[in-house]
C-alpha cells in the first residue's frame, strides 16, 4: 500500500508538484493520467526516492519511505523508465537479468539467462534478441525489454512510465494484456503512467488525474466516463478546447 | 567606487563557488573511499576499467613519452654546450623523464584521453535515466560506476608512468647515439648509474595521484552532468579541464614536498 500526502517539488522556480494526495491500495492497479510535463514521472521517482520532495511524506506499508533501509525497499520494486534506460554496456538478456545476477539473491549465470529469456518471450521478443545490445534495437523493443527487466525479479509493487508510448497497437494490446495479469496473477501493486485510453481501460482498477500539481480527479475506472469534472471529460476525449490550456 | 568594487565582488563570488566546488569534489571523493571499502566490489567493471584506462591508453602514453625524450636530449644538449656540459645528456634526460615530465605529461593525455571518456558516458548515463535505474535494481552508482574507475585509474597510472619512463630515456637514448654522437653504452651507464631509486619512484607515486584525480573528474562531472546532449558535453569538457590543472598543481604541491630542501 502506498500513501502519498501533500507531497510538494519545485525545480528552481518552476512547481510541479503542488500537494499531491494519493492512496493505492495493496494488490490494485492505479493508472496516472494528465498531461506531458505536468509531473506524472516526477511523482514515480519521488516515491523511490531518486526524487527527493521538498515537503510532503510518502509511506509504503505504513512506513514513511526515507526512514527505511534502501536496499531491501528497492528490492520490492520493479521500474519501467519512461526511455527504457537500459544500460547500454548490457546486452540485452543481461540487462533483464541485471538483479538476478547480483545482490544477495544471486543466481546462476544459465538460470539468470533462462528467466531473462522467458520475460522476454512474456513481452513479445524473441529468444534472438537477448544476446544483442540495446542500440541495435528499435525504441519498442527498447521499451519491451525495460519492461522485462522491470518484472524480472517478480516485485511486490511495479511503476510504468508509459509502457505502451511508441508501440503498435498490437503489441500495446499485449502489453496492456501482461500488466494486467501481472497484477492479478502475481498479486502486485502497479502504479501506471500512460496518455493511452485504450490502456487505461485495460490496466486500471483505478484512475488519478494529475494536473496543476494536484491529484485533479480520482475514482474507479468505471466511473471515469460519467464523471462531470470537465478537465478528465477533455482528456479522455482529446479534445483541443477546454479548461486545460493547449499551451503549456 | 562601484568600478572598483564590482570587479572585486565578481573576483569574491569565483572564488567562493570556486571552495563550494573544490567543497564538493572533497565530499565526492570521500564517498568514493567509504564505497570502496565496504563490499559489495564489482571485479568485472574494475577489470573492465583496467582495460580501458590502462592497457589501451599505452600507445597513446608511450609515444608522448619517446618524442618528449628525444626533444629533450636536443634541448638539453644544445643548452649544454653553451657552457661545455654536452655529456650530461642522458643523466638530465632521465631526471626530467622520471621525476617530472613522464607522470605530468602522461597524466594530462590520459587526462584527455579517459576523464573525456568517462564524463561523457556516465553523463550519458545520468541524463537517459540509467543512473536511475542502477538505483532501483539496488546497484549504489558509487560501487558500480566510480569506485572501479577510480581503482583502476590509480592503480594503472603509475604502471602506464613505468611504461613512459623508459620509453623517454630510450627516445632521449635514439638521439643521443644518432644524432649526437654519444656511444650506446656510456649513454646507457651514465643513466643507470646516475638514477637512484626515487628519482623513479617519486614519479610512480605522483602517477598514483594524477590517475585518481584523473579518475574523479571523470566520475564526478558525470554524476553531475546537466540534462540533454549540452548538459553531457560541458561535464565532458569541465571534467578535462579540471584534471588537467589539478594534475599540473597537485604536480607541483608533490614536487615541493619530495624535493624541496
Ligand atoms: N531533474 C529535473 N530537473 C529539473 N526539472 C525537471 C527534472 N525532472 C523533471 N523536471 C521538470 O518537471 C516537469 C515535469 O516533468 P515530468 O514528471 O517528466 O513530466 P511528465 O508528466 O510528462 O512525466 C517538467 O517541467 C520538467 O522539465
Ligand atoms: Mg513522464
Amino acid at each position: 500500500m502506498i500513501r502519498i500526502t501533500d507531497l510538494h517539488k519545485s525545480f528552481g522556480a518552476n512547481a510541479v508538484l503542488r500537494g499531491v494526495d494519493l492512496h493505492v491500495p495493496k494488490g490494485e492497479s492505479m493508472v496516472i493520467i494528465g498531461g506531458s510535463g505536468t509531473g506524472k514521472s516526477v511523482l514515480l521517482k519521488c516515491v523511490l526516492g531518486l526524487v527527493k520532495p521538498d515537503t510532503g511524506s510518502i509511506e509504503v506499508d505504513g512506513q514513511d519511505v526515507t526512514k527505511v533501509k534502501r536496499d531491501a525497499f528497492l528490492a520490492r520494486f520493479g521500474m519501467l523508465f519512461q526511455g527504457g534506460a537500459l544500460f547500454d554496456s548490457l546486452s540485452v538478456w543481461q540487462n533483464v537479468a541485471f538483479r538476478l545476477l547480483r545482490g544477495p539473491g544471486k543466481l546462476p549465470k544459465a538460470q539468470a539467462r533462462e528467466i531473462a529469456i522467458e520475460k522476454l518471450r512474456r513481452v513479445g521478443l524473441r529468444p534472438e534478441v537477448a544476446g544483442q545490445f540495446p542500440a541495435e534495437l528499435s525504441g519498442g523493443m527498447q521499451k519491451r525489454v525495460g519492461l522485462a527487466r522491470a518484472i524480472a525479479a517478480e516485485p511486490e509493487i511495479i511503476f510504468f512510465d508509459e509502457p505502451t508510448t511508441g508501440l503498435d497497437p498490437i503489441m500495446a494490446g499485449v502489453i496492456n494484456e501482461l500488466i494486467r495479469e501481472i497484477v492479478v496473477e502475481m498479486g502486485a501493486t502497479a502504479m501506471t503512467i500512460t496518455h493511452d485510453m485504450s490502456s487505461v481501460r485495460a490496466i486500471a482498477d483505478k484512475v488519478a488525474m494529475l494536473h496543476g500539481g494536484k491529484i485533479r480527479w480520482t475514482g474507479p475506472v468505471g466511473e471515469m466516463d460519467a464523471t462531470s469534472d470537465p478537465y478528465v471529460q477533455q482528456f479522455i476525449h482529446g479534445r483541443a478546447h477546454g479548461p486545460i490550456e493547449a499551451v503549456r | 567606487m562601484n568600478a572598483v568594487t564590482r570587479p572585486l565582488a565578481h573576483l569574491g563570488h569565483a572564488v567562493l563557488s570556486g571552495l563550494a566546488s573544490l567543497g564538493r569534489v572533497s565530499r565526492f571523493a570521500g564517498a568514493t573511499l567509504q564505497h570502496l571499502v565496504r563490499p559489495p566490489f564489482y571485479w568485472r567493471e574494475f577489470l573492465h576499467a583496467c582495460l580501458q584506462i590502462g592497457w589501451l591508453s599505452l600507445p597513446v602514453v608511450g609515444m608522448t613519452a619517446l618524442f618528449t625524450g628525444g626533444a629533450l636530449a636536443l634541448q638539453i644538449y644544445a643548452g649544454g654546450s653553451r657552457f661545455n656540459a654536452e655529456s650530461v645528456v642522458p643523466q638530465i634526460v632521465a631526471l626530467g623523464i622520471t621525476r617530472e615530465l613522464g607522470p605530468v605529461l602522461g597524466a594530462l593525455m590520459v587526462a584527455a584521453r579517459v576523464a573525456s571518456s568517462i564524463a561523457a558516458e556516465i553523463g550519458t548515463m545520468k541524463v537517459t535515466e540509467q543512473i536511475d535505474a542502477l538505483t532501483t535494481l539496488s546497484t549504489h552508482p558509487m560501487k558500480y560506476l566510480t569506485v572501479p574507475r577510480v581503482l583502476a585509474a590509480t592503480l594503472s597510472m603509475p604502471l602506464l608512468v613505468a611504461v613512459g619512463d623508459a620509453l623517454g630515456i630510450f627516445g632521449g637514448y635514439l638521439v643521443g647515439i644518432n644524432r649526437l654522437g654519444f656511444s650506446s653504452s656510456t649513454y646507457l651507464t651514465n643513466t643507470t648509474d646516475f638514477l637512484e631509486f626515487w628519482d623513479v619512484g617519486s614519479g610512480l607515486v605522483k602517477g598514483a595521484v594524477f590517475g585518481f584525480i584523473v579518475a574523479l573528474m571523470g566520475c564526478y562531472f558525470g554524476m553531475n552532468s546537466g540534462r540533454g546532449a549540452q548538459g553531457v558535453g560541458g561535464a565532458t569538457k569541465k571534467a578535462v579541464v579540471s584534471a588537467s590543472v589539478l594534475i599540473l598543481a597537485s604536480n607541483y604541491i608533490l614536487t615541493e614536498l619530495f624535493f624541496a630542501a
